[in-house]
């Protein structure tokens, strides 16, 4: 080929070409091209050392990690990157290696911490360190020795063919009394106890309004159902032991029904798959008994422990319905894979049935299978709603105002997120809706 | 007598609720020390407290061996298994496996006994899944019918008969696979209504455990006197 037709290829190449390369092709022999159009190249700002590099403790936590952060250098990029190394010994080593990202990554703006407790900026370049993860302690001895220890980091950025080390840095992490992220949680949780109490203290003074809960009015039916047959009313607390609030709950909707069944003079069963709640169950329902004018009626057997295993604990009181027939059970609490194995046996045997559980997984079994069911917080209202005790209706008005907020909270959201993407103020939105979120 | 029986249990409660509530906005190692003290606290009352179990189980099964109602033979088969339990798991000191490698007598039971008998119950849940969802799906009124629809629609979507069918049926003339539409169902409406009944359940829970720790409920040590 002629040297002009050549010539006149690679120039009509170029002219089709796109800009960047005919940048790389204009440029001499021997010279590195850019590897993007966009970006400058590393090669024309040479690697080195990192700048303004600080080492800290992090902020709100238990002294656990180090916050190392340093100015985002002109040859960021995503051939370039950042190694970051710990030492607890020396300014000079041993080091470990506690992070290597790309060097146009992990800037202060993407640790997810709230406006109100971390400066989110994109000219600093900011990584936390677990100093147990990275040392790769996982004894008593080492993580207590890492405790006081200063501990030195230095930042080596590389591109593959050289590199540049930083001079070390130290800090000393610390655990901190209050973790500021959490800020918002505090004062919504502050401010729900507020109103709950608030409403209690109004409901002494006046009548408050109770909507009507169909599952917990049929209570009374199903007790009459069960004296009118001579069949024992079976009440089950869950599988969780007292310290869970909803085997609480439960416990607490156990003394209203006590009550009732010791005016009918019902026999009542309570199988118990803890010991604790078994013991804190036979106060509430001796209580209950005196209270109702029965304490002659109240027998120590009521409530008896059967074993702590699941399955177990379910065949036997699966045994127990099949022998006995009772004529009403209460499943309250929270269930697990027992729910249905339970509430079918219960419908076999022609029981009324009535289930309340804040096990979200679990309510479409109790549904299905029982006459009523009360669906998660109904389970915490149960106790005032039966006791019509006007201090504990105040938390209910308190737990509907709290539902209100959170639903208003919601709607407000939607339309805020919904309005920010149309008119292009995401960033302020997502900044916003910082305040609802969990840190 | 009150003052340990009422006022005491009161104050305890108060202030161990109240630390504990605070513990969660206090990252501190003291805070997270204190919680750990207190599930050691929990565990050693635990122990202690299956005793009260135990006597609970013996007292409930030795009347019955006394009274002799009608299935007495179940008591003496939970004491002849309470037994058996308790001696092989001494006589293997408490483990499955024994140093030389050999399945100690513990390990089988547990093995052999134990296991397929949680299975067996386990497995139950298919056969009641069934007949629940037989009563379940008769068309009685319009929220049955929507559930039986859903219901179908994941049964088909589950299973690749359904899959087939369903593409025979409608092939490419609909916008949305079988798969799409009860995705779409679990994670819009379904999801939806799970975290509604969640918001619910976690303000019962703290108006509950600020009615507990205010004093303000106090069935549960046995009434308000």
């Amino acid at each position: 080929m002629k040297a002009s037709t050549l010539f006149s290829i690679t120039m009509a190449a170029l002219l089709l070409a796109p800009p960047a390369a005919r940048a790389a092709a204009a440029k001499p022999a021997g010279k590195a091209a850019p590897t993007a159009a966009a970006k400058p190249a590393p090669a024309a700002s040479a690697l080195s050392a990192v700048q303004g590099l600080a080492a800290d403790d992090m902020p709100y936590d238990a002294g656990s990690e180090v916050l190392i952060s340093w100015k985002a250098m002109p040859y960021d990029a995503p051939a370039v990157k950042y190694t970051v190394h710990l030492s607890s010994i020396s300014r000079d080593g041993p080091w470990a290696q506690g992070a290597v990202f790309p060097s146009d990554t992990k800037y202060r703006a993407d640790i997810d911490l709230p406006f109100w407790a971390w400066k989110k900026t994109k000219d600093r370049h900011a990584v936390a360190l677990n100093l147990e993860t990275a040392f790769g302690v996982d004894d008593e001895v080492g993580k207590k020795r890492l405790r006081g220890s200063v501990i030195y980091a230095k930042v080596v950025a590389s591109d593959g063919t050289s590199e540049a080390a930083s001079p070390a840095v130290s800090a000393l992490a610390t655990s901190d009394w209050f973790s500021l992220p959490k800020l918002n949680n505090f004062v919504f949780t502050l401010l729900f106890c507020c109103i709950v109490l608030w409403f209690i203290s109004n409901a002494r003074k006046k009548d408050l309004f109770m909507r009507r809960i169909p599952g917990l009015d049929a209570v009374e039916d199903a007790i009459g159902r069960a004296t009118e047959m001579g069949r024992p009313i079976y009440f089950l607390t869950g599988r969780l032991d007292i310290d869970s609030i909803s085997t609480i709950a439960s416990s607490l909707i156990l003394g209203e029904i006590a009550k009732r069944i010791a005016q009918y003079d019902t026999q009542l069963k309570v199988p118990h798959t803890y010991a604790m709640t078994m013991a804190v169950c036979q106060e509430i329902t001796k209580q209950a008994y005196s209270e109702a004018g029965r304490p002659d009626a109240y027998r120590e057997d009521i409530n008896f422990f059967i074993t702590e295993d699941q399955f177990a604990y379910t065949a036997a009181v699966n045994g127990m319905m099949v022998r006995e027939k009772p004529a009403a059970c209460f499943y309250m609490g929270y269930y697990y894979a027992e729910s249905l194995l339970l509430t079918e046996v219960g419908a076999s045997v022609g029981a009324i049935q009535i289930a309340g559980s804040d096990a979200e997984h679990q309510l479409p079994f109790f549904f299905i299978t029982c006459d009523y069911t009360l669906i998660g917080e109904e389970l915490y209202a149960a106790g005032a709603y039966l006791s019509r005790d006007p201090v504990l209706v105040g938390t209910l008005r308190g737990q509907d105002t709290g539902k209100a907020f959170v639903m208003l909270a919601i709607f407000a959201g939607v339309i805020l997120a919904t309005c920010g993407v149309l008119f292009g103020f995401e960033h302020g939105v997502q900044t916003f809706l910082e305040v609802f979120k969990s840190y | 007598m009150v003052f340990a029986k009422k006022t005491l249990p009161l104050i305890v409660c108060f202030v161990m609720g109240t630390l504990v509530a605070i513990q969660y906005y206090v990252p501190h190692r003291l805070s997270q020390s204190f919680i750990e003290e207190l599930s050691h606290w929990e565990i050693i009352i635990a122990a202690f407290a299956f005793f009260l179990g135990l006597v609970s189980v013996m007292q409930v099964h030795i009347g019955k061996l006394r009274r002799r109602p009608p299935g007495w033979g179940f008591s003496l088969f939970l004491f002849a298994g309470i037994i058996i339990g308790v001696a092989t798991g001494f006589i293997s000191r408490g483990k499955q496996i024994s140093e030389t490698g050999a399945m100690t007598p513990f390990g089988w039971m547990y093995n052999n006994m134990l296991n397929p008998l949680q299975g067996t119950m386990f497995c139950l849940l298919g056969f009641y899944i069934v007949s629940a969802a037989y009563r379940a799906f008769k068309v009685r009124s319009k929220e049955a019918a929507v559930l039986l629809m859903v219901a179908v629609l994941f049964i088909f979507a589950r299973v690749p008969l359904g899959q087939y069918l369903w593409e025979s049926v409608w092939g490419s003339t609909l916008p949305w696979q079988l798969h799409q539409i009860v995705e779409w169902i679990m994670n819009t409406p379904a999801k939806a209504a799970g975290r509604g009944i969640l918001i619910g359940v976690s303000l019962g829970a703290v108006a509950t455990s600020v009615k507990i720790i205010a004093g303000i409920e106090r069935q549960y040590m046995g009434g308000k006197d």
